[in-house]
């Protein structure tokens, strides 16, 4: 089994599907694919996130070895390696997943809009939804708090518009079992909510935003089809600041550790700004320039030579409005003068942290997290997927903060491991 | 503006005095500029806490306490608040200041007798007392 | 409910608006301010020296003197509950200090004294409910700006008062006293304390900027608790006038003075003569007295 659909979930089942085994994917979203989704271009080649994703997920969903059990969560795990029973809960989509044909008239014509958590709160989304319009598989949930239906007895036109009656509101969440040998742990990431953060405005002030959020606002398929405009008043921003290490590398109030892709991804998303707004200047505040990975340097010298991002060495103290504008008040330590700019727009590169439920999962699987909730490795430097329990792997973020080119890599581990148990008990 | 360190420089008995005075360990600070970015006063200071941190850590006496940076500390302790590793900068700006008043010299920072008419009448106590603390010796 | 209650020196003569109105308006809300007995000046800073122990003495004399006459002591000088209360916790955290003290103060005091600033009584043992209920004047219509300075709220972890970045007590306050609470961005920042002694025109400049700050947010008065910012804030608009030609004044109320008001009292208890800019011709304005 691997908990996780994201791109090392991915990864590793189809790894092991090809290697002749089954794979059961338990992913807690609608559909697979993960962060991954959600991203515009990825570091350093700022190729179309989707189109590198979506092979993938279409070649998992197709794959003859590879059940889908999307939608779901792990409830209850007995057993150990060779011989897990898990306890999956299926939860209940309101919508016939058999009947369904993925025609997408419900999503169309549901007249709930709320904001989006796919979105990162960047714009609306029904009630009734998938996630993208290649999603895998493509079949949609109804979300019960946003839902007129649920909500206040009203509505039910997806249920008239649909074409082969497949909603069905009296849907219960029900539970399956399933045998299997080894377990891969790849649930991902989340990131640190900028609400914590007091004085960046406790997540109040509108144009400021998170490193997903402005995925989202860079992407085709997201709120503003690619444009960048800022949220409060949908202008284009001709200021942007962009702040590194936020929430990061700060033992004193939030998580001390690096969070190892944000200098890549916030030159990305500068350059990216500049590739759009030609006569917008993008200010990006580090303490360092973590990027180590092959091509990443190059990346980053070519963004400040190619583009004339100004990258400004020192931490933000502050961040308060003052009319339209968000001043800044940070420190460039090169010069050692503070620096302050009324920017349009605000992007913080905000901590990356396990999502909320690693730790009540890793606990239902007898493995181990460390201090900030990320599953802990059998040995830091030898033994990178294998958790403390045999059978029990883990790959990609869920671990800690790494790139998808790590996550894969990671992931791949996990995978030729399952393989090694299985083949050192194929008798069995 | 060339700097030569040796082991004895870096551990030398200013920068000592400093991390005794102030309770905090000058090794913690990674320039990040926190400080600086936040401080109220900063605007008016030749370099801002961050830097007068810095030449501390180096032992480069002189140019630690020629600046007018620690003597415009207003002491409200913003820096300190926001600071990423936990350091008193506050408490380093007031052992700057100590160190200067309680040298042999025994140089004030300020002159009563320069006072303005009327300004020891005109200004409440509160402001005297806490003024001549950290400005006389 | 009692308080022993340490005024400061300040607060004795030059801010005797803002001690009187406060006596006067907590009887009107239930509780008295004992004025300790036998007390001296705080010493107006928190020594940040961690070798000077002969600045703790003033502050630790204040609380072991309020410990022999009861349990709970308040003060209203924001820069006088930050000296006392912080003192308080370095006697309760550091048992060498705190015998060091003793010795020297001749005193045995364990650190056991409730040190709480006027606003958290309002707050916390009064209710802000109770207080709106014995309102006789609403300060309809007025547009307050709250400003808190640093002594109230940082360091927190000592200090507990409120949320360092964003508080709200006084803005709480200022909505139960029926006045419309502006909040902006620089009520957390520094007035410039004593450098008005050290370098006056920087602690000018970081007055301009709290004022500008206010007044663009829609503030018509400033509320203050403390004399060191009202100082720095109200009386130094002249100094801001010379400097900004067109800067426009605006009157800084003590918060007591505001609830004075708001509790019915007669204006002319409230001490208005010694504020520099003249409230009464705005509080006039708006009707409220």
């Amino acid at each position: 089994m691997v908990i996780g659909g994201g791109i090392a979930g991915i990864s590793a089942s189809i790894d092991i599907g090809n290697a002749g085994y089954e794979v059961v994917l338990v992913d807690k979203l609608p559909s697979i694919g993960g962060r991954m989704l959600q991203l515009s271009e990825t570091f350093p080649t700022l190729d179309c996130a989707q189109c590198t994703l979506t092979p993938k997920t279409v070649e998992t969903g197709q794959h003859a070895r590879i059940k889908l059990l999307t939608y779901s969560e792990v409830d209850r795990v007995e057993g150990k390696a060779g011989d897990f029973l898990v306890s999956v809960r299926r939860k209940a989509t309101y919508v016939d997943w058999e009947k369904c044909t993925g025609c997408g008239l419900c999503q169309q014509k549901c007249p709930s809009k709320n904001p989006s958590e796919f979105d990162r709160g960047m714009g609306m989304g029904k009630a009734i939804y998938t996630l993208s319009p290649q999603a895998v598989p493509n079949k949609p949930v109804i979300n019960t708090s946003t839902c007129r239906y649920f909500k206040e007895g009203k509505c039910r036109v997806c249920e008239k518009v649909c074409p082969v009656e497949a909603i069905d509101y009296e849907q219960k969440d029900r539970f399956v079992e399933e045998r299997v040998g080894a377990i891969i742990v790849a649930v991902g990431f989340d990131l640190l909510p900028k609400e914590r953060i007091g004085e960046y405005g406790y997540g109040q002030i509108p144009d400021v935003i998170d490193g997903l959020s402005f995925e989202r606002l860079n992407s085709a398929s997201g709120p503003t089809t690619g444009e960048i405009r800022r949220p409060s008043d949908g202008k284009t921003p001709k200021e942007v600041v962009f702040i590194q290490c936020t929430g990061s590398r700060d033992p004193e109030r939030y998580m001390p550790y690096c969070s190892r892709v944000c200098c890549m991804y916030t030159a990305k998303h500068a350059r990216l700004y500049k590739h759009k707004v030609h006569d917008g200047q993008a200010y990006i505040f580090y303490m360092d320039i973590r990027s180590t990975g092959k091509g990443y340097e190059e990346f980053i010298q070519q963004g400040m030579e190619e583009e004339g991002i100004l990258y400004l060495r020192g931490r933000v103290s502050r961040l308060f409005r003052d009319g339209d504008k968000v001043i800044v008040w940070g420190a460039d330590t090169l010069t050692g003068k503070k620096i302050e700019i009324a920017a349009d727009m605000v992007v913080l590169a905000t901590a990356l942290i396990p999502q909320n439920d690693t730790k009540e999962l890793a606990g239902k699987l007898g493995i181990a997290v460390d201090d900030y909730g990320f599953l802990t490795e059998a040995e830091r430097k030898l033994r990178p997927v294998e958790s403390n329990v045999e059978g029990i792997y883990i790959a990609g973020c869920a671990q800690g903060p790494k790139d998808i080119a790590d996550a894969v890599a990671h992931a791949n581990a996990a995978a030729s491991k399952v393989q090694g148990l299985f083949a050192q008990h194929k008798d069995a | 503006m060339k700097v030569e360190l040796t082991r004895d420089k870096v551990h030398n008995e200013f920068t000592k005095k400093v991390e005794l005075i102030s309770g905090q360990n000058l090794f913690a600070c990674y320039q990040c500029g926190n400080c600086t970015a936040g401080c109220p006063v900063s605007f008016a200071m030749e370099v801002g806490p961050h830097e007068v941190i810095r030449y501390t850590l180096l032992g480069l006496e002189e140019e630690a306490l020629n600046v007018n940076t620690f003597w415009l500390c207003a002491s409200c302790l913003q820096c300190t608040s926001r600071c990423p590793k936990g350091i008193d900068i506050a408490r380093v700006m007031d052992a700057l200041r100590m160190v200067v008043l309680r040298k042999k010299d025994r140089k004030d920072h300020i002159q009563i007798s320069e006072f303005p008419e009327g300004f020891l009448e005109k200004v409440p106590q509160i402001a005297f007392i806490s003024g001549f603390r950290k400005f006389l010796s | 409910m009692d308080y022993l209650y340490f005024p400061g020196c300040t607060l004795y003569t030059k801010a005797k608006n803002f001690d009187q109105t406060a006596r006067n308006c907590s009887r009107l809300l239930g509780f008295e301010l004992k004025e300790l007995s036998n007390w001296t000046c705080c010493g107006a800073t928190f020594p940040l020296a961690t070798d000077n122990i002969m600045a703790l003495l003033p502050p630790s004399r204040i609380l072991a003197s309020a410990r022999e006459e009861g349990t709970a002591l308040t003060t209203l000088c924001a820069v006088c509950f930050n000296v006392i209360k912080r003192t308080n916790r370095l006697i309760q955290g550091d048992g060498e200090k705190k015998d060091k003290i003793n010795n020297f103060i001749e005193k045995n005091y364990q650190g056991d004294l409730r040190v709480v600033h006027y606003l958290e009584i309002l707050k916390k043992d009064v209710g802000l409910a109770q207080v709106k209920e014995k309102v006789k004047r609403p300060l309809e219509g007025l547009k307050a700006g709250a400003y808190y300075g640093c002594m109230l709220l940082r360091p927190f972890d000592e200090m507990e008062f409120d949320d360092k970045e964003r508080p709200t007590l006084f803005e709480e306050l200022l909505e139960a006293l029926g006045a419309k609470a502006v909040d902006f961005p620089y009520k957390i920042e520094c007035c410039g304390s004593f450098q008005s002694v050290g370098a006056p025109e920087v602690a000018t400049e970081c007055a301009y900027k709290i004022l500008g700050s206010a007044i663009k947010s829609g503030a018509e008065v400033i509320v203050s608790t403390c004399p060191m910012c009202t100082f720095n804030i109200d009386h130094k608009q002249a100094d801001i006038k010379e400097k900004y030609l067109d800067f426009k004044q605006v009157p800084v109320l003590y918060f007591t003075q505001l609830l004075g008001i708001a509790m019915g009292l007669d204006h002319r208890t409230l001490g208005f003569d010694q504020n520099f800019v003249d409230p009464v011709p705005l509080l006039k304005q708006k009707g409220l007295i």
